[in-house]
């Protein structure tokens, strides 16, 4: 055990931990006022409601023991044997509870990534139903096939922090529930325009901040490697902020504010994947195609008409591809990719996209269907015009 | 007794109050307030989605004064909020039959 390791990572999932209020800030601001509490509440309470399961249930089957490379077993059910040495540790220099609370933010802040796709229209506890299901039935496997031992760690694929684990397993699911869910009431003929921009910003910045533990953090060592992928984290983050304002300067006319913090956001979810494998140079390239890429996006799905309200797909679910399938191209630490000849890591890297899409997608539906024919998730129309705050809270953001 | 509502652009509340205290106005209520008129509304872009905002951010300032003093607080506010562009807004004036000071009970001119 590696004591000055243990102290950095603890303070690693403390800034992951810190990610999940930003998002819900980030998320807050870009809803009406009527809905700025319900929103916040769709990431905040995931820091009550995943933790627990995690503990009791989540962790092991994404750590324990592996079953046919598909899921852990349930050897670390109720954090038996998961103590404060490194006993049974995943990384011999941490106590395996360090480890585990680790892993435990990034399982928080993955399903209320999923919650901006239905934002404004989502009922509450259909919502934490759905998060507990997806997170022991989709989160738990993918965290188990890329980091547990699983199948697409035995065949190589490169995630770092979470391209495919967090990323794009939520954008997956954000996809698939945008279109299950369907529009909110009025889409396409009243604005739907953000109540609290400053807010917005504030958020985007507290996840860039918090994604330093994300990646960095990912290094499970206060090494060379966490100084490696934090410049490259900040560097891609950076150059995606300018590619999609100067993007949308171009094509829009002006460069905005939320344009920056979502460039920012779209920066930091694709050198997830690669953060740990690419150059401080190859990670400003990957960030700048990031902003474009992601803005790109957005447009298309104004274009296409389906309502992913806060453009999860957008952002990290085509962030995370685009992230993950350029780590195949870019990778030159610790792993070799298309620039130093190794095509076949740009294949796995193809298949590992193709699996996630798919698996997540597929799951995501099942559960949708289950929850909404049995506790329901979709608010009525009634409840829209009131503001979910008051439907599904009895509160308000602001009183005057 | 006439009320005279001015409503013009929120960053000539100042230079209207001055000139308003300036002529001998005693007192004034004012309000942020949101419409539209031959200015129109505005265009705003938010990850590319464009909309169309009608209502504009206004300041409404409301003024009770006796009958032969209202013509010049209506020209006094005029000039103060004229800037010449479309959107300076408009004046209404309109008879007020009774006014009551709470505090003491006065009514009519005693109690502007």
């Amino acid at each position: 055990m590696n004591f000055v390791d243990n102290a950095f990572i603890l303070i690693c999932a403390a800034l992951v931990m810190f990610m999940t209020p930003g998002l819900a800030l980030f998320y807050g601001g870009l809803v009406r006022s009527k809905n700025v509490l319900a929103t916040i509440m769709q990431s905040f309470i995931m820091l009550g409601l995943v933790s627990v399961l995690w503990a009791v249930v989540g962790y092991t089957l994404a750590f324990g023991t592996d079953i046919g490379g598909l899921i852990g077993g349930l050897d670390f059910a109720f954090l038996d044997g998961v103590g404060m040495d490194n006993a049974g540790s995943p990384a011999e220099n941490l106590p395996h509870l360090t480890f585990m609370i680790f892993q435990c933010m990034f399982a928080v802040i993955t399903p209320a990534l999923i919650s901006g796709a239905f934002a404004e229209r989502m009922k509450f506890p259909g919502f934490l139903v759905f998060s507990a299901l997806w997170l022991l039935l989709v989160y738990a496997p993918m965290c188990h096939w890329v980091w547990g031992g699983g199948w697409l760690d035995e065949m190589g694929a490169l995630d770092f922090a979470g391209g495919a684990v967090v990323h794009m397993s939520s954008g997956a699911a954000a996809l698939c529930c945008a279109i299950l869910i369907g529009k909110r009431k009025g889409h396409g003929s009243q604005a739907f325009i953000p109540h609290n921009l400053p807010m917005t910003i504030l958020g985007a910045g507290i996840l860039w901040f918090g994604w330093f533990g994300f990646n960095a953090g990912s290094a499970l060592a206060a090494d060379g490697l966490a100084a490696s992928a934090f410049v490259a984290t900040h560097l891609a983050t950076a150059a995606a902020a300018m590619s999609w304002i100067v993007a949308e300067w171009v094509h829009g006319g002006k460069p905005t504010t939320l344009g920056a913090a979502s460039g920012a956001v779209a920066g930091l979810v694709a050198i997830t994947p690669a953060a740990g494998f690419v150059s401080p140079m190859a990670a400003l390239v990957l960030g700048l195609g990031a902003g474009v890429i992601c803005y790109g996006g957005i447009i298309l799905k104004n274009k296409l008409g389906y309502d992913d309200a806060l453009d999860v797909v957008g952002i990290h679910g085509l962030g995370g591809t685009y992230g993950a399938l350029a780590t195949g191209v870019l990778a030159t630490i610790g792993a070799e990719g298309l620039l130093l000849g190794n095509g076949h890591q740009l294949w796995v890297q193809f298949v590992s996209v193709v699996a996630t899409w798919a698996f997540c997608f597929a799951m995501t539906f099942v559960i949708f269907k289950v929850v909404d024919a049995t506790v329901g998730l979709k608010a009525d129309d009634a409840a829209q015009d009131k503001g979910m705050d008051i439907a599904e809270h009895s509160e308000t953001g602001y009183q005057w | 007794m006439k009320k005279i509502e001015i409503i013009t652009r929120t960053f000539k509340l100042d230079e209207v109050k001055t000139a308003l205290a300036g002529i001998g106005v005693k007192g004034m209520t004012v309000g942020e307030v949101k419409g539209f008129g031959r200015q129109g509304g505005h265009k705003e872009v938010y990850r590319g989605a464009e909309y169309q905002v009608d209502f504009v951010p206004k300041i409404k300032i409301d003024v009770v004064v006796e009958d032969d003093f209202a013509a010049q607080v209506v020209e006094a506010a005029r000039k103060a909020a004229h800037t010449g562009q479309v959107g300076d807004g408009k004046i209404f004036v309109s008879p007020v039959d009774e006014v009551v000071r709470i505090r003491t009970g006065e009514t009519g001119e005693d109690a502007v």
